[in-house]
């Protein structure tokens, strides 16, 4: 093997420290006073104001947003991360199942019409999906939050590429045994999907908990705010105020990160293989 | 994630004779060599997501396509038709052009430096032994922050008050005015934007290089002793698949994803400050209230994306051919 280059470990430890000093800057400066931040600058070493800013941020009501705590937000990034991935993977091996183990008419055209969901981005259409929820009566609504966010075909694409690979001889296997399309999918292909439905949970959990754009358009009421949503609001208060809550800030930023940063770096490994395996 | 390219089956039947498979359902190949021949039941697991799809996927991009031909009375009292000439507003306006400038110059340099940064590291975990799950750890950890969350931090880095960012301009004499100095916002803008795109681009970089089989490895080391040759002449053509997956991805994460950066850098005051198109479609609908406008841009943006889809398609059917 190649011997070991400090240049290499030099470039890497620069790199990781570009890429996690801010991280560090931010939850060390949440334990620090507003004051203490707007004199001295951000600190690298903890403070002792962090209970403090931590215990506002989670209970006061109408810190900076008017009605609704920390507490709150937290509970409905987690609703919003936990439904989206749970609603994403129910949908997705189902249209999933019915596109590869069946035989029935329209069968490609239904593929294109869910595939095609892949071309385009949310963001190319927010005016008209907004009006289309308003139309619905979905706005403010956890339904509203959740649902739309759903119709991109990414989970039934890595559902399809998987049962795919399943072998045949299984659903041979399980015809011989008189086992029906249901039973087959609920005691063979779910139970075999576990590794799958795991990774899948993972990457759809972080990225339904980030979500930014679409909760700003869909709420309204702030009692459906999620984290994300009250960085907005945090930051609409700011303008014009003398010395900024520059530790609430920062509090509100450690716990929007905390959740999807920790189940990534947890599920390291089964993350990496989801996304690059089935990414491609 | 948003963009998962398909597989592309190319038959050379004719329109009339697929327009036929379609409606029987046989495909050209199969997914499976044996599948149920159930009339009924496929319904009941598909039409969960054929209705979200229908609704909340086509329903609004009808809408968007339609609205894009009509001035709508911003009080809502009806709307007019009049054809094109939202589109020939909209390509016609100087505010419109310059907007475009930017994003395609904050698309080139975002995807650039994220891409060559991602590269570089994943390059320099691939070589070291010791400590090489340390840096994936720390890595990764920045992948899982939210776009929203990194502009936060960062405008807190770049604060003009307590921002080190600023203190180290300032050493050098310059006065780093973020959201008031175009250029200087600019630069933040970038910064933030390749931060959080670094990890994703390492994740796949690294997953590619370890890919590569160990006799492949030792064959190039025994063939060019130049680490430098070996990394263009073996490594380098070994990636591409990869790097051509990452551009894509990369191009279309500097036009939709970075929406929640600007919108916490410049804060719903455009004045000065330099915008991406989906920023301005989303400015222009929902603080303009010109919904004519708005969906105009919305359907330009589908087309765009739409044409960067195809490219991903060939270079997957091309991709196919190496094996």
């Amino acid at each position: 093997m190649q011997k070991i280059n400090p240049l290499d470990h030099l470039i890497l430890i620069l790199g990781a420290l570009f890429l996690i000093a801010p991280v560090v800057l931010a939850v060390m400066s949440s334990t620090h006073s507003a004051i203490a931040i707007h004199t001295g600058g951000l600190f690298l070493l903890p403070g002792s104001d962090g209970y403090e800013t931590y215990h506002k941020v989670l209970t006061a009501k109408g810190g900076f947003t008017g009605n609704v705590t920390g507490a709150r937000m937290l509970m409905n990034s987690m609703i919003m991360g936990v439904g989206f991935a749970v609603g994403k993977i129910v949908l997705s091996m189902m249209a999933a199942y019915a596109l590869v183990y069946f035989r029935f008419r329209l069968a490609t055209l239904f593929f294109w019409i869910i595939f095609t969901t892949l071309l385009l981005p949310l963001e190319v259409r927010i005016m008209p999906s907004y009006q289309v929820m308003s139309k619905l009566h979905l706005l403010n609504t956890y339904t509203g939050l959740i649902v739309p966010l759903l119709a991109s075909a990414t989970g039934t694409f890595y559902f399809r590429q998987f049962f795919k690979s399943v072998p045949d001889e299984l659903l041979e296997a399980a015809r011989i045994d008189a086992a029906g399309p249901f039973k087959f999918f609920i005691d063979i292909l779910v139970p075999l999907s576990r590794t799958m439905i795991a990774a899948i949970f993972i990457i759809m959990f972080v990225y339904g908990w980030n979500q930014y754009l679409w909760p700003i358009l869909m709420t309204t009421d702030e009692s459906f705010f999620t984290l994300m949503r009250g960085i907005k609001a945090i930051l609409q208060v700011w303008v014009g105020s003398q010395i900024p809550d520059y530790n609430e800030a920062f509090a509100l930023a450690v716990l929007a990160m905390i959740p999807p940063v920790l189940v990534v770096v947890i599920f390291q490994r089964m993350f990496i293989k989801g996304l690059t395996e089935s990414d491609k | 994630m948003t963009h998962t390219p398909l597989p592309i089956t190319e038959s050379p039947l004719s329109f009339a004779s697929r327009l036929a498979r379609w409606w029987r359902g046989g495909d050209a190949q199969p997914a499976k060599r044996v599948q149920f021949d159930r009339p009924l039941t496929p319904w009941v697991f598909l039409l969960p997501q054929l209705a979200v799809v229908v609704i909340f996927f086509y329903w609004p991009s009808v809408q968007a396509v339609t609205s894009s031909f009509y001035i709508e009375d911003p009080f809502g009292f009806g709307s007019t038709f009049v054809g094109l000439e939202n589109y020939t507003e909209v390509l016609s306006n100087n505010e419109y052009r310059s907007t475009a400038g930017f994003t395609l110059f904050f698309g080139i340099v975002v995807t650039a430096l994220s891409l060559g940064f991602g590269l570089l590291l994943a390059v320099k975990a691939d070589k070291v032994i010791r400590g090489a799950s340390a840096y994936k750890t720390v890595l990764i950890s920045v992948y899982a922050i939210a776009p929203p969350v990194a502009a936060l931090i960062g405008m807190m880095l770049f604060d003009m008050h307590i921002g080190p960012f600023t203190e180290l301009a300032a050493l050098f004499g310059y006065d780093l005015k973020v959201g008031v100095n175009y250029r200087d916002t600019v630069f933040a803008l970038i910064t933030i934007a390749v931060w959080k795109q670094i990890p994703y681009n390492f994740i796949f970089f690294l997953s590619g290089l370890q890919s590569v089989p160990v006799s492949v490895r030792e064959a190039a080391l025994i063939d060019a002793r130049s680490g430098w040759r070996r990394f263009v002449d073996v490594t380098l053509p070994l990636l591409a698949p990869t790097a051509f997956f990452l551009l894509i991805i990369n191009v279309t994460y500097a036009l939709f994803d970075t929406f929640g950066i600007i919108d916490v850098i410049v804060k719903d005051k455009p004045a000065n400050n330099p915008i991406t198109l989906v920023y301005k479609v989303y400015l222009d609908g929902f603080k303009g209230n010109d919904i004519g406008s708005s969906s105009a841009q919305s359907v330009i943006l589908m087309v765009l994306v739409t044409v960067l889809t195809v490219v991903q398609f060939r270079y997957l059917e091309r991709r196919v051919h190496y094996g």
